[in-house]
């Protein structure tokens, strides 16, 4: 749900709950037919989730939706599940702050990757008929890299729902007003009756859904954006004009050090960090993406599902990255003056004292916002407790833009398109979660030999479990704040070693079961040690990202490079000093030791290599443009 | 996904359809009322008639195409 998770730990989100204690008004104001809007989709939800309920009867059809989807489908709901409210509106947020620099993690951190798991990966994780990537490390290295694996990704899974759940809570509350248990509940209701019914194939027809509403509602935005900034010359003149700054269009040209973007990103961390490690770990090993793809009707589609995906990711940061830039510019004040977004610390400096109607600390209030591009005359205003001059944190950029344009019904279904981006992030979360539980951690460890039906029935009631989890952790959230970085940070911490150890596995004929093993734990220890270090001596994080002038979205990408490379040096080591399994045992799990099934001829055009090259071809062409 | 299953494409034409139906509808309420929502900008280019015709022309499309009972290649 949250991708790549720089989105996060980076601040853009990870601050979500400080928006709870200082949102004083709601952004936005439902009326009737927006009402309607959002209850017909839930509608739509409950419809599919019992249609559905009867076509999930074995284990094959409840956990791998039956393996029928076509690529088109597969490939879909491989983006959608990575495309949620928090990855709209955080991203939204970061290319206000940072330009189109944010736009890197969805071409660099995304394309290459994806394109390499269709050609590259897939053929072993689908020749193999695993049902899940730690299933694929039990073939491949032993069934002790198969539990260190299942039990940490079920524990994130399931974390990660919670906390998703939480900020989705957070988030309504702030944009519409809605009570906070009200939204986790009737979100986690829909999300287990609709997965627990009708299992991944419900989860996978929801999120085709919810692709097709998030493009629906947001498209408008930047249509209706660049209408009103008089096109993109329009807004590069406008952003010049009020910021003085040109680095908001360029992707590479200012990241030749840490200090000249404001990012505070290396070009060597975006292409190895997050262009390989990070969105090569998340892209190619999360199996919470990589079940939508193993869902594929036969290999060729299974190969094109990420390559189709990859050009609507090409496409995402039109709904995006392209909202930021113009909240920049549009954006307008009560009394018509541009608006200036903040950071959430400086919101959270400048909560209001209600009885009073000023803010409750003007000391704090006025240093944080001595940082900021705000203008004096308007944080006097600030401070002063001017009914008309409240604080908007960048992520709620996207939100902004959507009142901005968005009329009754309109704003419904761009309302619409936020929740059903969290639904399906919960429901991906708990569908990997139920499959990753129980054929890897239940099956292996508490009951070998069950029957098939005995299986979906854990299956579904591990769903029903995992939400109630969820919603645990959603509270322990809300009244422990500081363990949303934790659970955050599960993702990055447990990601690199992951590649590492499947990388080694499928191309690598010499890796051995101990090795992969033991770069799995050893991997995810260092991993952790990095995060723990620069969380308790902010002053490491210059050690760990090479540079006193790194910010913490470099953090990220270097810990995930190191960790990468750490695990690296242990498979190849513990390989070199133990003995492999002979190569006639790697059939369909190792390159070079697989013959993989023949396929039906088809016209070259159809082919997913020829269409790999369109994808690079694009992908090269837009970082050429906008260099 | 095939044979007499319904496809999830029929489910998102309906929904395209009633969301369509619903904003042009707005639309068309709006133009005849000339009521405009207190500050929704760029107005004058009657977004929810065009964007709610697109959406249900798009939904019914669909609906036709993947309907229940259709055969599908």
């Amino acid at each position: 749900m949250f991708g790549l998770v720089p989105v996060l730990t980076a601040g853009s989100f990870g601050s979500v709950p400080t928006m709870l204690a200082v949102s004083a008004q709601p952004l936005a104001h439902l009326r009737p037919l927006d009402i309607a809007v959002v209850a017909i989709y839930f509608g739509v939800v409950l419809w599919i989730g019992f249609y559905l309920k009867g076509q999930s009867n074995t284990g094959e059809d409840f956990f791998l939706a039956g393996r029928e989807m076509t690529a088109w489908i597969a490939g879909l709901s491989f983006v959608s599940a990575n495309l949620g409210s928090l990855e709209l509106m955080g991203w939204a947020g970061a290319a206000y702050q940072y330009g189109i620099l944010a736009t890197h993690w969805y071409w660099i951190g995304a394309i290459p990757a994806m394109l390499f798991l269709g050609l590259m990966m897939m053929p072993f994780y689908y020749v193999s008929k695993t049902h899940s990537v730690p299933g694929y490390l039990k073939l491949r290295f032993g069934e002790h890299a198969r539990i260190v694996a299942a039990l940490s990704f079920a524990t994130e899974m399931i974390l990660m729902s919670g906390v998703n759940m939480f900020a989705m809570a957070v988030v309504m509350k702030v944009v519409l007003g809605w009570n906070i248990t009200f939204s986790i509940l009737v979100s986690s209701v829909a999300v287990a009756v609709y997965v627990g019914l009708g299992g991944l194939r419900s989860a996978i027809f929801n999120e085709v859904l919810q692709f097709v509403l998030i493009w629906g509602g947001a498209l408008l935005v930047p249509i209706l954006g660049l209408v009103q900034a008089g096109g993109w010359d329009g807004l590069k003149a406008k952003i010049l004009n009020n910021l003085r700054s040109d680095s908001y269009f360029h992707l590479w040209r200012d990241t030749g050090s840490f200090a000249a973007n404001p990012m505070g990103v290396h070009w060597t961390g975006i292409v190895f960090g997050l262009g390989f490690v990070i969105s090569f770990g998340y892209w190619t090993t999360d199996f919470l993406v990589v079940q939508r793809v193993l869902a594929a009707h036969n290999l060729r589609a299974a190969r094109m599902a990420p390559i189709i995906g990859s050009f609507f990711k090409m496409a995402v940061p039109f709904i995006v990255i392209l909202p930021g830039l113009l909240g920049l510019v549009l954006l307008q004040n009560p009394d018509g003056s541009r608006r200036v977004l903040v950071g959430e610390n400086v919101v959270a400096a400048c909560t209001m004292n209600g009885q009073q109607d000023t803010v409750t600390s003007p000391q704090a209030c006025s240093t944080a916002m001595a940082n900021t591009r705000l203008p004096e005359a308007y944080q006097q205003k600030v401070l002063s407790g001017a009914p008309d001059a409240s604080l908007h944190s960048y992520n709620e950029a996207l939100p902004l833009m959507m009142v901005r344009y968005l009329g009754p019904g309109l704003l419904g279904l761009g309302i619409t398109a936020l929740i059903a981006g969290f639904m399906s992030g919960m429901a991906g979360n708990v569908s990997a979660f139920s499959t990753v539980w129980t054929y890897d951690i239940y099956r292996p460890l508490i009951n070998k030999k069950a029957s098939d039906s005995h299986y979906v029935l854990v299956g579904r009631l591990s769903i029903l479990i995992g939400v109630a989890v969820s919603i645990g952790a959603a509270y322990l959230v809300m009244h422990a704040r500081g363990i949303m970085d934790y659970v955050q940070a599960l993702f990055s911490i447990f990601i690199a070693p992951l590649l590492a150890v499947i990388l080694f596995g499928m191309f690598w004929k010499r890796a051995t079961a101990l090795a992969g093993f033991l770069a799995l734990l050893c991997g995810i220890v260092f991993s952790a040690t990095l995060f723990v270090w620069v969380k308790l001596n902010p002053a490491a994080l210059a050690t760990v990202a090479l540079s006193p002038d790194a910010k913490p979205m470099a953090e990220n990408v270097f810990r995930a490079l190191w960790a990468f490379l750490f695990s690296s040096v242990i498979v190849v080591l513990v390989s070199l000093l133990t003995r492999p399994r002979p190569v006639a045992e790697l059939g369909g799990l190792v390159y070079g030791a697989t013959t993989l099934p023949a396929e039906e001829p088809v016209p070259f055009y159809k082919t997913e290599w020829m269409w790999a090259g369109v994808a690079i071809a694009i992908f090269v062409a837009l970082n050429i443009l906008f260099w | 996904m095939h044979g007499s299953r319904i496809a999830i494409w029929f489910f998102i034409g309906v929904l395209l359809v009633v969301y369509g139906a619903m904003i042009l509808g707005y639309g068309l309420y709006e133009v005849a009322t000339g009521y405009y929502p207190p500050g929704v900008q760029l107005t004058n280019l009657h977004t929810p008639i065009w964007w709610g015709g697109l959406l249900a022309a798009l939904g019914v499309f669909y609906v036709l195409k993947f309907r229940p009972g259709r055969t599908h290649k």
